[in-house]
């Protein structure tokens, strides 16, 4: 339905005039659009600004009512010492904070360039005939099913120092010397967690890389066959430009989710400062400290890296896009 | 109701004039470990048949830190659908304006249990929570093991270290690879803040903040401990370790992979279990004492309350439960089939728990030199000053800087933390 709306709207802006009909029908699509609209605002707008409202507060959780504004105290605030030196306070000079954000940042970059990569590998194979293809695709989706609770859970017990079966195999097999903690030394957890995010979300990247694939019409590549172009150069010069919007489309949603990552973390690691993201370290001055305020002023930072960083690759994406036309 | 289970219920409970006219319908939450839950279950079913009201269980997860942020969460938001909190002891400040005084409820039987516990429960004036049990760790060793190498149980933790490495060798030398020292709780959550103020304190560091509300925790004697700590992880203890929570733990000490492990007294009854391949195989004896002028062995009080939503829809119903939970009839079962310390005094004389748990009556003292973590003197601030600690033990242990080095930043952080007071 919103397809159709949306096409409709855009076909009816190209003529200056509009018939009545074609406003009767714009009229029925915001209409349309209201609920929706509606359930936004609701879910995802009020809270964000209760949250961007309480970072300007002293807020505290179990007395929300008796907030006082302070302005932007949680962010930076400074006192001048007897002695005439200044002390900054606040979010922006927090080193643990921005500890965090670096972590969450190389977190999302790593997880998100691999699985671009070994997404469009699994795309590839599976866009090519051959038989049980339809179960292959099928099984290949089984790490995005399951709930990232359950297996972080999993290779939790899985990467286990003691009784892991990674550690087993790589004893048996002699490719370690001794058995590692993966998830607990400073030096492999990030590795860790590395692993079980691309492990369950290449799935996810695949198959909306694979949509794009099916899209490109098959005559080109018979096209290049006659023309004997090679493979790979088929696919840097045909399957990649092709498949490129669609490809910018699956790392923006997978960079929004990498940057807010949590659960995997939260749940695999120590929260020692080798792993804490910026979405841990916020719950954590949110609920467990007496500290909603400055949990808020972290939500309200976290959204504003990931806007930025998204209007970044946006616009460095549309350079690129558009830089043959300019 | 039926008339049937009105009159059973009038039977059987004393507690019942207080109005049992209608069954509620309660929830509890537990974090237990081990078979606790299936404990709890067996307990409330008594309940339940006694008073005809139903209480469900909500499970959480086992460690304090998780279940700590989600019910300050759900108390926050005014949450009816649990009646009956179990809180640890170090949360009493931090929560009480969200629980039900239990003063008049439980006027009583308040005297039964050791007054230092009642009043760790009290903040101004308000008893917060009844207490179902207290805790204060052992040091579990293999006697076997111990014997095999004509070893003695260690007095202080320098011994510890030597004695673990040398059986450890042996018994790696001997085809048994797996074996290992020592295992601890090291991971990054309240249980470090535990194991490391014993650590601290047994070598006359200091309480970390002390009950005047000083910040102690930047001192030689506490780096020396923390550095020992930090020795040994990876030498007699493994990696793994620093992501180690209790039940970690205990996995690798109840396979029969380690000799020696610190936990609390609840591990007693599981590693005797049926199924344990260390069944008869242990003992227990205090932690070892540090070194130093004010050196002695230090154990760190735990333990848990039962404490009363006062947003529950039935507060009477719950206090009910929460009194039930807390009497000396449940602490016995508990001391029985949990080996979780009593916190009424009496049950320390029982001739039952003696036989079954020996554990129990021996451990009466150590739990009343037991020390307290700074949650008095640090109010609302406590989880963000364990957190600053344990952050600062974990990046020790984890190599990360000596203890000098990390328990001085530590010193700001808290400085910082308290501001003019706490």
């Amino acid at each position: 339905m919103t397809t159709e709306t949306l096409a409709s709207s855009t076909r009816v802006a190209a003529p200056k005039v509009k018939s009545e009909l074609m406003q009767q029908r714009i009229r029925a699509a915001r209409l349309f659009l209201i609920p929706m609209l509606v359930a936004l605002a609701v879910v995802a707008g009020w809270p964000l600004l209760r949250s961007i409202y309480f970072s300007f507060t002293d807020a505290s959780l179990s007395n929300l009512e008796a907030a006082q504004w302070v302005g932007f105290g949680n962010y930076l605030r400074w006192t001048v010492m007897e002695s005439g030196a200044v002390r900054y306070r606040g979010l922006l000079v927090d080193p643990a904070w921005w500890n965090a954000v670096w972590n969450t940042v190389r977190f999302a970059f790593i997880s998100v360039a691999f699985e671009a990569v070994l997404g469009m590998v699994v795309a590839l194979v599976l866009n090519a005939e051959f038989k049980g293809r339809g179960i292959v695709r099928a099984a290949i989706l089984i790490p995005w099913a399951i709930p990232t609770i359950v297996s972080a859970r999993m290779w939790s017990w899985m990467l286990n120092d003691q009784f892991g079966i990674l550690n087993d195999l790589g004893m048996r097999l002699g490719l370690l010397s001794q058995k590692v903690a993966w998830t607990a030394t400073a030096d492999t957890a990030m590795t860790a967690v590395l692993i079980v995010d691309i492990w369950k979300t290449t799935p996810f990247m695949a198959l909306l890389i694979l949509a794009g694939l099916q899209m490109i019409p098959k005559d080109i590549y018979e096209a290049a066959e006659i023309d004997g172009v090679h493979p790979v150069k088929q696919f840097f010069k045909i399957t990649l430009p092709l498949v490129r919007p669609a490809l910018m489309v699956a790392i923006i949603f997978r960079l929004l989710d990498a940057l807010r990552i949590f659960d995997l973390i939260y749940v695999l690691t120590p929260n020692s400062s080798a792993t804490k993201t910026m979405s841990v370290m916020a719950r954590e001055n949110l609920f467990d400290f007496d500290k909603f305020a400055y949990g808020s002023a972290m939500s309200t930072m976290l959204f504003t890296i990931i806007a930025v960083l998204t209007i970044v690759y946006i616009w460095l994406g549309q350079v690129r896009f558009d830089g043959g036309d300019r | 109701m039926t008339l049937n289970k009105m009159l059973v219920a009038m039977l059987t409970s004393v507690t019942l004039v207080a109005g049992a006219a209608q069954a509620a319908e309660l929830s509890i939450v537990s974090g237990d470990t081990g078979n606790g839950l299936e404990f709890l279950r067996g307990q409330l079913d008594k309940f339940e048949a006694s008073t005809g009201h139903k209480v469900t269980i909500v499970p959480m997860p086992s460690s304090t830190t998780d279940q700590f942020g989600q019910y300050k969460l759900w108390l926050a938001a005014g949450n009816t659908d649990i009646d009956v909190y179990q809180t640890d002891v170090i949360w009493a400040p931090q929560l009480a304006d969200q629980f039900l005084d239990l003063t008049d409820a439980a006027k009583d039987v308040v005297g039964q249990h050791f007054p230092s516990i009642i009043e760790s429960q009290t903040v101004n004036g308000k008893l917060v929570a009844l207490p179902a049990f207290t805790d204060a760790p052992a040091l579990y060793y293999r006697k076997d093991l111990l014997e095999k190498y004509g070893k003695s149980v260690p007095k202080t933790w320098t011994e510890l270290t030597a004695t673990a490495k040398e059986v450890m060798d042996a018994e790696r030398a001997a085809g048994n690879a797996e074996m290992w020292g020592f295992v601890f709780q090291g991971n990054a959550y309240e249980g470090l803040t535990c194991d490391a103020l014993e650590w601290v304190k047994s070598y006359g560091g200091g309480q970390i903040v002390e009950a005047d509300g000083s910040i102690s925790i930047n001192n030689p004697q506490a780096a020396k401990a923390i550095d020992l700590a930090a020795s040994w992880i990876g030498t007699i203890s493994p990696q793994g370790n620093l992501a180690y929570m209790e039940e970690e733990s205990r996995g690798v000490w109840q396979l029969g992979n380690a000799v020696f492990h610190r936990n609390w007294p609840y591990a007693y009854s599981l590693g005797n279990g049926a199924d344990s391949p260390i069944a008869g195989k242990f003992d227990v004896a205090p932690l070892p004492a540090g070194e130093g002028p004010d050196a002695r062995s230090a154990a760190t009080l735990g333990g848990w309350n039962v404490a009363v939503s006062k947003y529950s829809p039935d507060p009477e119903a719950a206090i009910q439960l929460a009194l039930y939970l807390s009497s000396a009839e449940v602490q016995k079962e508990r001391a029985l089939n949990q080996s979780n310390l009593p916190t009424i005094q009496s049950l320390y004389d029982d001739a039952d728990i003696a036989a079954k748990q020996p554990i129990i009556p021996s451990w009466k003292e150590i739990f009343q030199n037991a020390v307290p973590r700074p949650s008095a003197p640090t109010q609302v601030k406590y989880n963000e000053v364990s957190s600053l600690f344990w952050s600062a033990v974990h990046a020790t242990l984890s190599g990360n800087g000596t203890a000098a080095q990390n328990l001085e930043g530590l010193e700001a952080d808290l400085t910082d933390l308290k501001g003019s007071a706490w």
